[in-house]
């Protein structure tokens, strides 16, 4: 399942990364390389194997459903690239 | 007073309690060996104000007798670890000016037991690399020369190379790092310091800046194994900020440093001999059998059959973990903005400009082996590889209490040397990433030279939570080693 340019261009789209047309060949070949070298773990039978999520064996932590900080927008927006009155300023999101 | 910067954080902390020097004396003397090792670019942002102001606090509870563990001794930080009211980057662009608003759990512990802060270390942008070549700010260079290799400029390895050469060059007692595939041992291993990578979930993650948050931990970078067993003591913790950290008593670790390693099973792993390591790595590994057997150690011959496939796994997880992680970059809540006619390119434009080359590298194998069609066969299948890893490790744990390895597969190498192939520059961590994977402790020792001078480490690996073995271990193997080594100074 090599991967071409197309499939370059659809994934950086999916990740949100502006790549220019002219990188997408050469992007294609080094993610190629990785990719290729990944594929020695298809000689692993991991038939019937348990795949494993998490570092340790632990059961998630609960605590009790309360407000436990808040009231901080200040802090929040301090290092916003653009807020007003207490609001984040973002690019229109609906025409 | 430069000859304060050449004390262990032991030793400085003992005449720091005796009022030999004050903290802010201390301090003073470190302040003007980081401003003197510009040279080395171990630092991204000195902080010598802050420095002089805790510095000038320490020395005020030490005369209140209100002294915490490690009481005005400086430290640096790696720039990975947000700093409330000081710029934190990752070593990326993408965060811009960031100036956290809270302080990470590692930072406020070692803060709360006294310790100074003298700056932010450099680092491969998000701690993604081998070589501290991808840091926005320009690479750190390793205090080490090679006397084989001319004048040329070395890696201090990666991604903590800030922390390691700091330590190594004295600018700091010592120094915090994270560890996602081998980034405090591979860094450690080449500057003649120690590092500590602890079990998963030993010290919180809250505050630490996420690369792939089933295998990142930190841990300390120091100029002796007891150091690192004063630091990481108070490092690690409970905290209920990170639903992954271990509640667990953490006990002192200092005292296992030292102690008889008479009795104990050390397990050789021979998955361990790859193809074309050099013949000094060979040696100095059988040194430290050698070592450890006169020290009243058993040795174990043991089989980590999976070995070889850890790191093909490991770049599945990983980068699958930094592409979600690395979502939050969205130029929107903090962080660079770029420009763009719609949402979406402002979004595509703000990430193509903030992030380096290889951080978009694994970005995009990420985003690819989660997509559609592919989960199973790269993500899935490496969850289940990665579990045939742990399961060779408690396999290995019937016959051992420990494991010896190599913890490169080669001295530092020169800057610019191994840039061309990603695949060549991620080999560096195959001794390493198998305990990130598996969760479990492991250490970088100084042990040896090699021919040209530069230093080599051997890694010790225990079960989880078995740090303490881990430090009496590599307490014995520095006592048998008694390197002395430090890199002459050129800067």
């Amino acid at each position: 399942m090599a991967i071409d340019a197309a499939t370059v261009r659809k994934v950086a789209r999916l990740a949100r990364i502006a790549e220019p047309e002219a990188r997408l060949e050469a992007l294609a070949s080094e993610l190629n390389g990785i990719i290729a070298w990944i594929e020695q773990l298809n000689e692993v039978d991991t038939d019937g194997v348990e795949p494993m999520t998490s570092a340790v064996a632990m059961a998630a932590p609960l605590r009790e459903d309360v407000v436990t900080d808040g009231g901080d927008a200040a802090r929040v927006l301090a290092n916003a690239p653009k807020s007003v009155d207490g609001f984040f300023v973002v690019p229109k999101v609906v025409e | 007073m430069s000859e304060l910067t050449s004390l262990t954080l032991k030793t400085a902390l003992e005449g720091l309690k005796a009022k030999q020097f004050s903290a802010t004396e201390i301090t003073r003397a470190h302040i003007a060996a980081v401003e003197a090792a510009r040279p080395l670019n171990a630092f991204i942002l000195e902080t010598p104000d802050k420095a002089l102001d805790m510095a000038a606090a320490s020395d005020a509870r030490i005369a209140r007798g209100e002294a915490g563990p490690l009481e005005g001794a400086p430290l640096g930080i790696k720039d990975l670890f947000c700093t409330q009211g000081v710029r934190s980057t990752a070593a990326s662009k993408i965060l811009g000016n960031f100036i956290p608003q809270y302080e990470s759990s590692v930072t406020a512990n070692l803060f709360g037991d006294g310790a100074v802060m003298l700056g932010k270390l450099n680092l491969d942008e998000f701690a993604m690399g081998s070589s501290n070549e991808t840091s926005a700010f320009g690479n750190v260079i390793n205090p080490w020369k090679s006397a084989a290799g001319g004048n040329r400029a070395l890696t201090p390895g990666g991604s903590s190379g800030g922390s390691a050469a700091a330590v190594a060059a004295d600018l700091c007692l010592g120094a915090t790092a994270t560890d996602t595939g081998g980034s405090i041992r591979q860094p450690a291993a080449f500057t003649g310091t120690v590092g500590i990578k602890p079990t998963y979930g030993l010290c919180s993650r809250w505050g630490i800046v996420a690369f792939a948050s089933s295998l990142d931990q930190a841990g300390p970078i120091a100029k002796t194994v007891e150091d690192a067993a004063i630091l990481l003591t108070s490092m690690a913790g409970h905290d209920p900020k990170d639903s992954t950290s271990l509640n667990v008593e953490i006990p002192d670790y200092a005292p296992f440093v030292g102690k008889s390693v008479k009795g104990l099973r050390v397990g050789v792993p021979k998955e361990y001999r790859v193809d074309g390591m050099p013949a000094e790595i060979e040696k100095l590994w059988q040194d430290g059998i050698d070592w450890l057997k006169d020290a009243g150690a058993e040795i174990v011959e043991v089989s980590l059959p999976h070995t070889k496939y850890a790191l093909p796994a490991y770049y599945i997880v990983a980068p699958a973990e930094a592409s979600s992680n690395l979502a939050r970059y969205d130029g929107m809540r903090f962080g660079h903005r770029g420009e763009g006619k719609s949402l979406t390119e402002v979004y595509e434009n703000s990430r193509a400009e903030g992030f380096g080359d290889e951080v978009k590298r694994r970005i995009l194998i990420g985003t690819y082996v989660l997509s559609a069609g592919y989960y199973d066969a790269y993500y899935l299948k490496a969850q289940k590889v990665r579990r045939r890893i742990a399961d060779d490790f408690d396999q290995a744990w019937q016959t051992c209490d420990v494991l010896l390895t190599p913890t490169a597969p080669s001295a530092a190498f020169a800057l610019g040397e191994r840039n061309a192939d990603p695949i060549a520059m991620y080999l560096n961590d195959v001794f390493t990433v198998t305990t990130n994977l598996a969760g479990l402790p492991s250490i970088s020792v100084p042990a040896g030279l090699d021919a040209g001078g530069l230093p080599l480490g051997l890694q010790v690996i225990g079960k989880a939570l078995d740090e303490g073995t881990v430090f009496s271990v590599a307490g014995a193997l520095e006592k048998a080693a008694a390197f002395r080594g430090k890199p002459e100074k050129w800067w």
